[in-house]
């Protein structure tokens, strides 16, 4: 049986290989830093393993949560206090990328195509095989999509070095920086807003103000709130177990008795709205506007505005509909 | 009561444009500490739930396929095929790019667009030159703005209203990883990903709508600019 915790490992091997080549990579100003920074993400991941058979009461071997808290600290001091850089990449010139697409057509679409395809084949055919460990077959298929992909890849290509890829690969996590890991620390937060008890605050403050029983009502406040504390986190991810724990799951779902996945895919996208109107989600608004030079650096923000509000509306209508 | 402080944290680390991954530190700390959490376990609910999220960084392995493929010309033969649609107004091929990165972010391919990727080089200068060769004329510097702020509009509604059709995007495994842990349920991405498709059609029709109507924004604002042109000049201008 395939193990979701070997992808882990594979992720983390990824991550310690290309923070080798950083250290030894003279043209990244911040070398030394940077490759500390992904190499201690990289070795996260197993340690991750042994952390989450802790949590799981699971007979393997098991490590003290404590330390993984430790690396993490350092890992947002690193990227907080701007430790990151990027090297030069060693790439292809636009005239050789040119010729290339010449020569291979659209060919080269189709290892890009079988990430999703062996993804979703894993997801759908061999969930049931026992191939895969119980409910991972998803997450292991994009894995396994992204190995296959990375063999079709070389064979179109007629790429022959591994060092290739990694390298195109490490220069895109370069590029990417401290955003590659903000989705996992906003994971982060929302639990811990869960453990702190913000969920049950706003829920106590919502119940507060809820009158019983009125299914409409709860629907609304759900989905408006989730685009409101989207607005204000910049991130449906962290607005989304605060909102779920405050009102979707206790009072939608287990009062209300509605659809699981009806109100929880609904309630992520009315938050999904949202950060269609936030300035905090500055990696989707702001960054756009600086990087096609526009002087209004609110312009997306403008052009989405609407299309965020009228989507809100289009989620509650839906949940209210056929959730129930 | 108190422990909201830490959403006050948040919103003010955000105004005041600090680092995002800084502000998430510190706010985390500060609730886990409002929160009544003594210092080490801060440090095991942090260690504890970056361990239970390490799915959502699993996207980081797709980068070395993309990487190589950009390397021998993904993006130029990308242009060649978009090329190809030839002789449309602006608006009309920002829809068509709405609809190709919903369909191809529901495939799971969500990093092939973007600002960099996409948006600045490719679609963007030819939404541009669309609106330009429609209006016969070239852009006042606003009308410029707004072409290209539509453009970022385009790839970012349609990448978020499409991607979470698609099984393994961290927002869906977001969801499955919360919900089946903390409430120990059994929810299938596949069924949540069901749920995401009335949505995303919903949004191929509002925003591919309001894409249409620029067209016809542009078109009311380049005659209002012809007009202002056409004015007898005042005595004197010699221009």
């Amino acid at each position: 049986m395939i193990k979701v915790e070997w992808l882990y490992w594979l992720i983390g091997l990824v991550f310690v290989v290309m923070a080798v080549q950083m250290a030894a990579d003279r043209s990244n100003p911040k070398r030394w830093t940077s490759a500390a920074f992904w190499g201690l993400l990289g070795l996260t991941f197993p340690y991750g393993t042994g952390v989450a058979n802790a949590t799981a009461h699971n007979g393997d071997w098991t490590l003290p949560a404590e330390p993984l808290g430790v690396a993490v600290l350092a890992l947002i001091g690193l990227a907080g206090f701007n430790f990151l850089g990027k090297g030069v990449p060693v790439t292809t010139t636009a005239e050789q990328r040119d010729a290339s697409a010449k020569r291979l057509g659209s060919k080269i679409f189709v290892p890009a195509l079988t990430i999703p395809l062996v993804a979703i084949v894993c997801a759908s055919v061999l969930d049931e095989s026992g191939l895969f460990e119980s409910g991972k077959a998803t997450l292991l298929g994009l894995g396994l999509g992204c190995v296959v992909a990375l063999v079709v890849g070389m064979l179109v290509t007629g790429e022959k070095r591994l060092s290739v890829p990694i390298h195109s690969g490490r220069s895109m996590l370069e590029a990417m920086g401290s955003a590659l890991v903000l989705p996992q620390l906003l994971a982060v937060l929302g639990s811990i807003f869960a453990a702190a008890g913000v969920g049950t605050q706003v829920g106590d403050i919502v119940n507060d103000v809820l009158p019983d029983d009125s299914k409409y009502l709860a629907v609304i406040t759900y989905c408006v709130g989730m685009f409101l504390f989207t607005v204000i986190m910049g991130n449906a991810f962290a607005a989304f177990p605060v909102m779920t724990a405050a009102i979707g799951w206790p009072v939608l779902i287990q009062q209300m008795h509605g659809n699981e996945p009806a109100v929880l895919a609904i309630g992520m996208l009315a938050g999904f709205s949202g950060t269609l109107c936030t300035p905090m989600a500055a990696n989707f608004n702001i960054v756009p506007a600086t990087l096609l030079e526009l002087k209004d650096q609110y312009g997306p923000i403008k052009a989405q505005l609407p299309t965020g509000i009228a989507l809100l509306g289009c989620c509650t209508v839906i949940m209210s509909l056929f959730a129930f | 009561m108190i422990v909201l402080l830490g959403v006050v944290v948040v919103i003010l680390g955000f105004v005041t444009r600090r680092n995002p991954v800084l502000v998430v530190g510190v706010a985390g700390i500060v609730t886990g500490l409002l929160g009544k959490m003594s210092p080490p376990e801060v440090l095991a609910a942090f260690g504890r739930s970056f361990a239970d999220s390490r799915s959502v960084t699993v996207f980081a392995i797709v980068l070395p396929v993309i990487g190589l493929l950009e390397r021998y010309g993904l993006r130029e033969q990308a242009r060649h095929l978009i090329g190809r649609l030839g002789r449309l107004s602006a608006g009309r091929f920002l829809t068509v790019y709405l609809l190709v990165r919903q369909v191809t972010a529901a495939f799971g391919l969500n990093s092939i667009g973007g600002p960099a990727q996409t948006v600045r080089p490719l679609v963007a200068p030819m939404a541009e030159a669309a609106a330009e060769r429609s209006a016969g004329a070239k852009l006042p510097d606003r009308l410029r703005e707004k072409v290209r702020s539509y453009s970022a509009s385009a790839d970012t509604v349609g990448v978020f209203f499409g991607e979470d059709c698609f099984i393994a995007i961290g927002s869906i495994l977001l969801i499955t990883g919360f919900v089946n842990s903390t409430y120990q349920q059994h929810i299938e991405p596949t069924q949540l990903a069901l749920w995401a498709i009335p949505l995303a059609v919903c949004a191929f029709v509002i925003h591919g709508a309001r894409l249409l109507l620029l067209d016809r924004q542009l078109e009311r604002e380049m005659a209002l600019a012809a007009a202002e042109h056409d004015l007898p000049l005042p005595e004197g201008a010699d221009k």
